[in-house]
């Protein structure tokens, strides 16, 4: 075994392979670009070995850097996580010159599984079933239209060396499957500098499902069952889960035994994910061969109890694996959401910025519940453009789907971010949807479910209760305790230990009295029997769980004019506590009209514009970056107070402006 | 007996409905509440005593014999806010048009006279269209027992006013010289001369929202220190700040039971400086961390926001915060960031706040226009100030601390009582690149030099130890324990006491 490893990598993965290593007694050594030298990863690694400047193609992808710091810290084998190096046969060719061991499959197995083409030939020939498609050159439009209707439309266009949606078209006649040829091409051979293109059956109502595998080097692979991670945006997995509800045992032995087959053909030595596409009639297709550790591993490891990253550094070591297909069992369900820099309510706008909240739930098991979170981050992060913007990767584990699902929706009522823009509201809000409760999925479900994009959910009956519930106790609570400043003449004591108040939530008002009770308190709304409730918050903290009747609810709470603001279940309303008389009078207080959202962004002082970051015509979001102004030699960013359009704008970079005077005009 | 009694329930029944059921309607169309129901959300329900009810003018002029109402237009009497008792005043618009009578204005002189006399805070409710002109001169007579009076009770009793309507002409008068003034958006206004006047004598055109509204006074102005969407959040805000506020100069501010550990410890504080020194960051995040609970009550949030004034509790006691934004022009000093500071930090002074200053300040803001307006005697201000305030002062260098502003922001020298630094402090007289710019002049054609010499002056003084060799730095702390630290730096100088010299009073540079 070895002694000591260097991971090649950053971020929560980085962490989640030197505890694994650390388990192992093996010493850690960690790579750090100039951005990353207060990360998370640095502080846990035995060692760390500065790399470079901040954009990774300057420090993580380089080779050479990592087998430097390799040969300067002694480590006898690299972890490449994902991403970065993870795929890079020229990466693992070279380690292996250096004889330094590479945690992960072999060359050949990299590269032939590297490119489209090639795997889905030897991927036909191991006898795992493929899209119908062409796998040959495509001379022109005509060729392309013929071989279209040869496999039956729809049919996809793909560039050969593609991913992430570019140089992909589908076609459902022949007009379409020119054009898709020809612009996929022009697309291909300036997005990859390969025009390669390739035509196959397109699959409707997909769903995502993969089969992890590990091999080791005596010729030995095992299938770890599959996972399934149909819920995606644009490509990006947001959320997954093993097993798949929609396989059955027979379908998933078929996966499993084609996927090892496959992996016995390339002689796979390694944690790999063989990805499928399913169709509605659960035939499933081989979509591609990841060669590396995949992001969502860790609902694998829920189900099935074994540690991937202590396997992959074992078979790495050259051991034999411990177990065999038959130990292999599924048990329980788990579910996964990554947890991204991206602001769902500005149209998942990707957030930089410092943590200046961060604190998730609770991780470990209690009552059958078991909660995971991988990350790399810790309150006062900073969330860089540099790197991938997931900020963290939480797990639920249950006994069933509905279990993890519901423990999902309330860990991330307990996960607290501040600072960024998060997806935890969409996140919430998708453990709440129906089609992904009864597991009715497919890889175009987040585009169906939100057609219009995410926004603000509508409470419902029993959130508004609940959260009138909540507003009433932290009411009590907070008047109960400042009735205690020092220098009060009139108790106002008696008054508060029990009170008619007026909770205005929602366009609502709903009456409730509360009294002060034994292990918490009574609350009375009208139209109900008394509910027993009793929470954990004192005033200033920002979230609480509140008992009712015996349910516990984690909720979000954050001060707001004369009231607070609560969120649960990806619900965000805002709340006011009053007296029955003060109620009153609120009442004859005028809405106030939306604010004019025309406007100017003026220099807020004499200053030169260092950069533009819009152009006239933009509609920018609340929040994004508008331009820089250099004053007291001190970078000033001024972002857009609210949404608009950029009407005009009048200076440029460069430009010396004095206080007041107009950067830019919004449209009316 | 009972006819008696009936006979005052009656009277009160007619002086509750002010100047008659259309004028409180009229009021509550303009979505306004009347000046009774304004005292019913400040005060604690039931607390409110009300004098001088059936008090009414004693004009005769202009048939003003035949229009009487009881309680000539406004208000007054006592209540409390959270059991501490306080004096208000709430100026009754349905009542000729709140306009100020000589009794109207004797109502308001009782309470003012009353709570000075027994250390208790007063709260005007302002809601008035100006003078009584049928009295005339004994209409500005009442205002000026009212400014008189102002003056009196300054740095005796915190006085705070709430402007819920017009306020114009001479009535702003009283008003500008209390602690505080906040305002309701969109349905008060301030000036001295009105839209009209303004038009006539300058020809500019401008809209009473325009020349005196909430925005303008709460950004351009700076007369007012906040301002709210509507009655019913200002005073419920305005409770709020109340409970910071010491009853009188008497009294130290009081303490209100927290459950948030003085020894908090704050990880993400040593991750908050970034690496590049001229990267701003948020000094909002420190407020938040050090304070209880986080809550902080901002002063003027929304102007000269290169500096942040408020109050905030440490280990339940009120502390005023003064700090330097880096997120805007820097945290540099100017004008306005000076003038606002300055009368912050007198206020503490004057009601036995202790003031907490958090240091991050590149200098003063140089320019044409801040010297042609004096940034010289503005500036000034601040440092006078800081160095006559004898309340217990912490001061935190987050970073930078350079030239004079280093001086100003409660250093060593004007008598601050612990000075701490955070690691990332920097200490100096100006920037590197500046100093050796001017130290070096001679080699400025030589970049590699100037690298060299920049580096040697940054390894000299871009640092607290300098500072803290010299004792002009008590300790340098670390940024996580800055709560821990600074809460027992307080409760040490719980028990501080200063001899001031014998003098009528000093002359700050107004």
């Amino acid at each position: 075994m070895f002694s000591k490893i260097l991971i090649a990598n950053r971020g929560e993965i980085a962490c989640r392979v030197i505890r694994s290593a650390r388990a192992m007694g093996i010493a850690t050594v960690a790579v750090y670009s100039d951005a990353d030298r207060n990360a998370e990863h640095v502080e846990m690694a035995d060692e760390a070995v500065h790399i470079g400047p901040s954009p990774a193609n300057q420090s993580y992808l380089i080779a050479e850097k990592i087998i430097a710091a390799c040969k300067q810290t002694g480590a006898q084998a690299v972890h490449p996580g994902y991403g970065f190096l993870s795929e890079r046969a020229s990466f693992c060719a070279a380690l292996e010159g250096e004889g330094i061991a590479f945690i992960g499959p072999k060359v050949k197995a990299i590269e032939a599984m590297g490119d489209k083409i090639t795997s889905k030939k030897i991927a036909a020939e191991a006898g795992v079933s493929t899209v119908p498609g062409h796998m040959g050159l495509i001379d022109d439009e005509a060729h392309a239209a013929r071989i279209a209707a040869e496999i039956g439309y729809p049919v996809m266009i793909k560039a050969s060396a593609g991913g992430g949606g570019k140089g992909m078209r589908i076609a459902w006649n022949d007009a379409e499957a020119r054009e898709g040829f020809t612009r996929s091409k022009s697309e291909a051979a300036s997005s990859f500098g390969d025009d390669r293109i390739f035509i196959e059956k397109f699959i409707e109502e997909p769903r995502h499902i993969e089969i992890q595998l590990i091999g080791d080097s005596h010729g030995n692979i095992v299938y770890l069952g599959e996972r399934e991670c149909s819920i995606q945006r644009r490509n990006q997995k947001v959320v997954e889960e093993a097993p798949s509800p929609f396989l059955d045992a027979a379908t998933r032995k078929a996966m499993g035994e084609q996927s090892v087959a496959l992996a016995k053909a390339v002689d796979y030595q390694s944690a790999g994910t063989v990805e499928f596409i399913v169709d509605k009639n659960r035939e499933f297709f081989f979509l591609e061969m990841n060669t590396r550790l995949q992001v969502e591993h860790p609902v694998t490891e829920l189900i099935t109890g074994v540690d991937l990253v202590e396997q992959m550094i074992r078979v790495a070591a050259g051991e034999t694996l411990g177990f065999s297909q038959d130990d292999v069992t599924l048990t329980g369900w788990a579910v996964e959401s990554r947890i991204y820099a991206e602001d769902p309510y500005r149209n998942f706008l990707p957030s930089i910025g410092r943590l200046t909240r961060y604190r998730p739930p609770q991780e470990g098991t209690a009552d059958g519940i078991t909660i995971r979170n991988d990350t790399g981050v810790t309150e006062g992060s900073e969330i860089s453009m540099f790197y991938d913007p997931m900020v963290a990767k939480l797990c639920t584990y249950a006994p069933t789907r509905l279990e993890a699902i519901d423990a999902m929706a309330d860990a991330l009522d307990r996960f607290e971010i501040e600072g960024i823009g998060h997806n935890l509201p969409f996140l919430s809000a998708l453990m709440q949807h129906p089609r992904w409760r009864e597991g009715r999925l497919s890889t175009g479900f987040i585009a169906e479910a939100y057609p219009d994009g995410f926004g603000p959910v509508p409470p419902t009956d029993a959130t508004v209760e609940r959260f009138a519930i909540a507003a009433l106790l932290l009411s009590h609570i907070l008047g109960a305790r400042n009735a205690q400043i020092s220098g009060a003449r009139f108790s106002q004591a008696e008054r508060r230990s029990h009170e008619d108040r007026v909770v205005r939530i929602a366009g609502e008002e709903i009456i409730g009295h509360i009294d002060d009770a034994a292990d918490g308190y009574l609350v009375r709304l009208p139209g109900r029997e008394a509910m027993q409730v009793s929470t954990d918050w004192t005033p200033g903290a920002r979230l609480a769980i509140f008992n009712i009747n015996g349910e516990s609810h984690a909720i979000k709470i954050e001060p707001a004019d004369a009231g607070w603001r609560l969120r649960q279940l990806g619900v965000d309303v805002r709340v006011q506590v009053f007296s029955p008389r003060v109620a009153e009078l609120a009442r004859l207080m005028k809405e106030k009209a939306a604010p004019d959202t025309s406007g100017l962004l003026l220099c807020p002082m004499p200053g030169l514009i260092v950069s533009i970051a819009v152009s006239e015509g933009d509609e920018v979001q609340e929040g994004q970056t508008l331009a820089i102004v250099e004053a007291m030699k001190m970078e000033n960013v001024l972002k857009a107070e609210r949404k608009g359009i950029v009407a005009r704008i009048p200076v440029k970079a460069g430009d010396s402006l004095a206080v007041d005077e107009i950067i830019m005009e919004f449209a009316k | 007996m009972r006819d008696v009694i009936e006979e005052v329930e009656h009277r009160r029944d007619q002086a509750r409905l002010g100047g008659g059921q259309h004028r409180i309607d009229a009021q509550h169309a303009k979505g306004k509440l009347t000046a009774r129901e304004r005292l019913d959300v400040l005060l604690d329900e039931g607390s409110f005593e009300e004098y001088d009810m059936y008090k009414t003018h004693r004009c005769t002029d202009f048939g003003m014999e035949a229009q009487m109402f009881p309680g000539d237009g406004v208000i007054t009497g006592w209540g409390t806010i959270n059991g501490r008792p306080v004096y208000v005043f709430s100026q009754d618009f349905t009542v000729f048009g709140g306009s100020l009578s000589e009794t109207h204005a004797e109502k308001i002189c009782k309470v003012m006279d009353l709570a000075v006399q027994n250390g208790a805070p007063l709260i005007g409710l302002n809601d008035s269209g100006g003078a009584r002109i049928q009295e005339g001169v004994a209409s500005l007579g009442g205002y000026a027992e009212v400014f008189w009076r102002n003056v009196q009770a300054s740095g005796v009793i915190p006085q705070i006013s709430v402007i819920m309507g017009p306020c114009a002409g001479g009535a702003v008068y009283s008003p500008a010289m209390t602690d505080f003034i906040f305002m309701v958006k969109d349905t008060s206004y301030m000036f001295v001369t009105g839209p009209d006047v303004v038009k006539t004598v300058t020809n500019e055109i401008v809209t009473a929202e325009e020349l005196g509204g909430a925005s303008t006074h709460t950004k351009k102005s700076s007369v007012a220190d906040g301002a709210y969407d509507n009655d019913v959040e200002a005073l419920i805000e305005i409770r709020r700040m109340f409970d910071f506020l010491p009853l009188s100069s008497r009294e130290t501010p009081p303490v209100i039971p927290t459950a948030d550990a003085p020894d908090r410890i704050e990880n993400a504080l040593d991750t908050l400086i970034p690496d590049n020194p001229n990267k701003p960051y948020d000094m909002r995040e420190v407020i938040a961390r050090v304070g209880d609970e986080g809550d902080f009550f901002e002063i003027q949030a929304n102007h000269a926001r290169n500096i942040l004034c408020g109050f905030i509790r440490l280990n339940g006691s009120t502390v005023g915060v003064v700090a330097n934004q880096p997120m805007v022009l820097a945290g540099c000093l100017d004008i306005d960031s000076s003038k606002k500071a300055a009368r912050f930090v007198r206020f503490c002074d004057a009601f036995n706040i202790p003031i907490l200053t958090l240091v991050d300040v590149p200098g003063f803001l140089p320019g044409v226009s801040q010297e042609y307006n004096g940034i010289i005697k503005h500036g000034a201000k601040l440092l006078f100030a800081y160095a006559e305030a004898t309340v217990p002062k912490v001061t935190v260098i987050t970073r930078k601390a350079y030239g004079g502003a280093y001086d100003v922001m409660a250093s060593k020298h004007i008598r601050a009582d612990v000075n701490y630094a955070w690691p990332t402090a920097q200490i100096a007289v100006m920037g590197a690149k500046g100093a050796t710019e001017i130290l070096y002049r001679s080699e400025l054609g030589d970049p590699d030099k100037i690298v060299k010499r920049t580096a040697d002056y940054e390894d000299r003084f871009a640092n607290p130890f300098v500072a803290a060799q010299r004792g002009f730095i008590d300790e340098v702390i670390m940024p996580h324990s800055t709560r821990r630290r600074v809460v027992r730096a307080f409760e040490m100088l719980k028990t501080k006491k200063v001899t001031q010299p014998l003098r009528k009073h000093n002359n700050i540079p107004l």
